[in-house]
């Protein structure tokens, strides 16, 4: 007894442990950049964003005040002063005056150049360089020399990417994008939803079957022809043929399918004596549609509206072929593609943005976690 | 930006308003032309029938009409491009079938193409049904769940530069600030650059889709897994199976049905597959897929559509099988 009471303890404490390893490794990625994010861009590449909350320690190269500054006193020549100048403070450890030995000597301990030159770099960062004889020349010494820097959290990095990288504007256009393209196939596949589901005229079979057809169609089928379209409708009027509008629509179509599956299948299960009452009453469909079935179905349409925002929101593909690439269009995520290509090395620039890419759909995945979840599992039904 | 925000939320009013006009509108009209009410026996009966055939077209028609432009007219207009040249216009045959498998990177990405479906969907489902069993058992399962289902919200470029972060790489003996070089180099390994390494980098993009799929397959699984009866459990448990032939024989077997829709939904979903590759490799370095492949043929070198159409139709041909299946199981459910 007391052996099974071990070893199911055992398991018990194996299914805690597995299940933390899971959510650190999902976790984890995202976390780091969050933490990059508000790291000053010094620290970021100087140190993993593990060491975030430890100083981190760099070695850098640089050259002491030119000979103009030097002072004699007593008898010999110094030039003093603080390598940081009037940077943040940080510590050197060590420096060198090599760039094969850049940590040669200790901080607060005396250099020996040549010909009785010293140098001494205290901790604090200030210097003191003592001569015989009066340096000549108009550059100063080469140092080099490692620091480390206290753990710096800063929001530049925020204020940087939203309003000089151009982020805040891609915001913008982001929310342009997907707030109508959110809310105009709700109405139009509600109504569609509601004739599929309660309504009785010829084909409706057949169109049920297109509609869950066209549920797996891969967007890319579509984009050719539409961009051709786009381009012809564009030229026959005179209009520019990459607007917020062409968008708009763009999306809603492929909404669509999606939409009015989840909403039909939704209405289908409300109760059939609702609206046969309602209509002995004398009303006629659309007040049954406007008055029963759309506040019923409060649940659905805001599934699918959380489902339509995100994909609206997270998507490249149909942004890159919609809609311009100069800042007054370009949404967020292909700005964010755009900065990995110009600004590839910039870690507090890429993750910044990212962080601000995901801010929005964490927000709202957060607060309306239970409808997205129910929405997924209506949809699940389906393959797409 | 304020005239941005501003004719935004004017094109929301008017178009939400004109889509309410249209419904309201077009309904009222029909009440006028075939009165119902206020009118006499057989005129009345005549009327509501003429009404109950044409109101659910006035329902109906928007979401037809841009279905038909946005969806039936593409598909049928990429079949026809298909078998057209660079610009539409010259009918070629079959040529642009027969350059594309005789191209090279064509042939790359197919081959690619099928390592992502053999190994992502399988992977998804797996790891989302062990998080969904386990999640089950512990108090702090949701908390769990709620934590692993985040990567799903985030976008696929978000998730490409998150990933990229991890998999930076700076030269041997420097300070890594990639985690996964900072830890092979703890390990003692020397780092790699992850991304353009052969034949391995495909997998490496791989992670990124399971990393934000896994989250979808374990809350379908989980729901499912909820909707065994304990019967079947409480028996074998009693018959002394151990924990994994419950898994495998008990509860695996009856959320079959579940686990083939989570399969083919991320099948689709892999088919797809673009915004990865385009921001982690753009195709470079032997990762390109169909659909990165596709986006390219559109613009490069002002766009072959004729190759692009084929790359599509070929996508598409990969889906239908899937779509066929699709609607048979709607059919059988008394979907239709």
């Amino acid at each position: 007894m007391a052996n099974a009471r071990g070893k199911s303890f055992l398991a018990k404490f194996g299914v805690h442990l597995a299940v933390l390893v899971f959510v650190i490794i999902w976790t984890i990625p995202t976390l780091g950049i969050l933490v990059s994010s508000l790291r000053d861009k010094d620290q970021i590449i100087a140190s993993g964003w593990w060491n975030a909350f430890s100083s981190s320690t760099q070695t850098e190269a640089g050259r002491l005040p030119s000979p103009e500054t030097q002072v004699e006193k007593d008898g010999s020549f110094v030039i003093e002063g603080n390598i940081f100048g009037d940077g943040p403070a940080r510590a050197v450890s060590a420096f060198g005056l090599r760039s094969a030995a850049p940590t040669q000597y200790p901080a607060g301990e005396a250099a020996d150049l040549s010909d009785g030159v010293t140098l001494i770099i205290n901790e604090d960062g200030s210097f003191v360089l003592t001569s015989p004889v009066a340096f000549e020349g108009t550059r100063g010494q080469r140092i080099y020399y490692a620091s480390s820097a206290p753990p710096r959290f800063t929001t530049e990095n925020y204020e940087t990417v939203l309003f000089s990288e151009g982020i805040g504007r891609s915001f913008i256009n982001s929310l342009t994008v997907t707030v109508p393209a959110t809310i105009i196939p709700i109405m139009i596949a509600a109504f569609a939803a509601y004739a599929l589901a309660w309504m009785r005229f010829p084909g409706r079979a057949l169109i049920i079957a297109t509609i869950i057809g066209l549920l797996v169609v891969p967007l890319q089928m579509a984009l050719i022809p539409l961009l051709q379209l786009y381009n012809n409708v564009a030229l026959f009027f005179g209009v520019p043929s990459k607007t917020y509008l062409g968008i708009w629509l763009a999306h809603t179509g492929f909404g669509l399918p999606f939409a009015i599956y989840l909403l039909r299948s939704y209405m289908a299960g409300l109760p059939k004596e609702l609206m046969e009452s309602a209509r002995i009453d004398g009303a006629s469909d659309f007040e049954i549609f406007l008055k029963i079935v759309l506040p019923l179905s409060f649940p659905v349409l805001a599934s699918f509206a959380i489902f339509q925002f995100l994909w609206v929101w997270n998507d490249l593909l149909v942004a890159m072929v919609f809609l311009k690439t100069d800042a007054s269009e370009l949404v967020l995520t292909a700005k964010l593609n755009a900065l990995l290509g110009s600004r590839g090395g910039d870690w507090e620039i890429l993750t910044t943005s990212a962080f601000v890419t995901i801010l929005v759909p964490l927000a709202v995945f957060f607060s309306l976690q239970r409808y997205f979840v129910r929405g997924l599992l209506a949809g699940s039904v389906k393959g797409g | 930006m304020a005239a941005q925000i501003l004719s935004a939320i004017i094109t929301i009013i008017v178009g939400v308003g004109g889509a309410i006009a249209y419904f309201w509108g077009a309904n009222k009209l029909l009440d006028l032309i075939f009165p119902s009410r206020g009118v006499t026996g057989m005129t009345a009966v005549d009327n509501l029938r003429r009404q109950g055939l044409i109101r659910p077209w006035l329902f109906i028609g928007p979401a037809l009409t841009i279905l038909v432009i946005y969806l039936i007219y593409p598909v049928v207009q990429t079949l026809y491009l298909s078998f057209h040249d660079r610009s539409g216009e010259n009918f070629v045959g079959i040529a642009n079938y027969s350059w594309a498998f005789g191209d090279r990177e064509f042939r790359n990405s197919i081959f690619n193409n099928i390592l992502w479906l053999a190994v992502v969907p399988a992977a998804c489902t797996f790891l989302g049904l062990v998080i969904a069993v386990l999640t089950d058992k512990i108090w702090w399962g949701t908390i769990a769940k709620s934590l692993i289902f985040l990567p799903l919200a985030i976008s696929f470029v978000g998730a490409s530069v998150i990933w990229k972060f991890i998999y930076e790489y700076r030269g041997d003996g420097q300070v890594q600030i990639g985690l996964l070089n900072a830890i092979i180099q703890f390990l003692g390994g020397s780092p790699q650059v992850w991304i353009s390494l052969p034949f391995w980098n495909n997998f490496f993009l791989m992670v990124i889709l399971i990393w934000i799929q896994t989250g979808f397959a374990m809350v379908i699984l989980s729901a499912a897994l909820r909707g065994i009866p304990e019967e079947t459990i409480e028996a074998a448990v009693i018959d002394g199976a151990n924990p994994f032939q419950i898994f495998w024989k008990i509860m695996v077997p009856q959320i079959w049905g579940t686990i083939a829709v989570v399969w083919t939904t991320i099948t689709i979903l892999v088919l797809k597959v673009f915004d990865i590759v385009l921001t982690m490799t753009n195709g470079q370095w032997n990762t390109q897929v169909l659909a990165n492949l596709m986006f390219d043929w559109m613009f490069r070198g002002g766009g072959d559509f004729g190759r692009g159409a084929t790359i599509a139709i070929i996508i598409m041909i990969a889906v239908l099988p899937i779509m066929i299946w699709n609607i048979r199981q709607a059919n059988r459910e008394g979907g239709l």
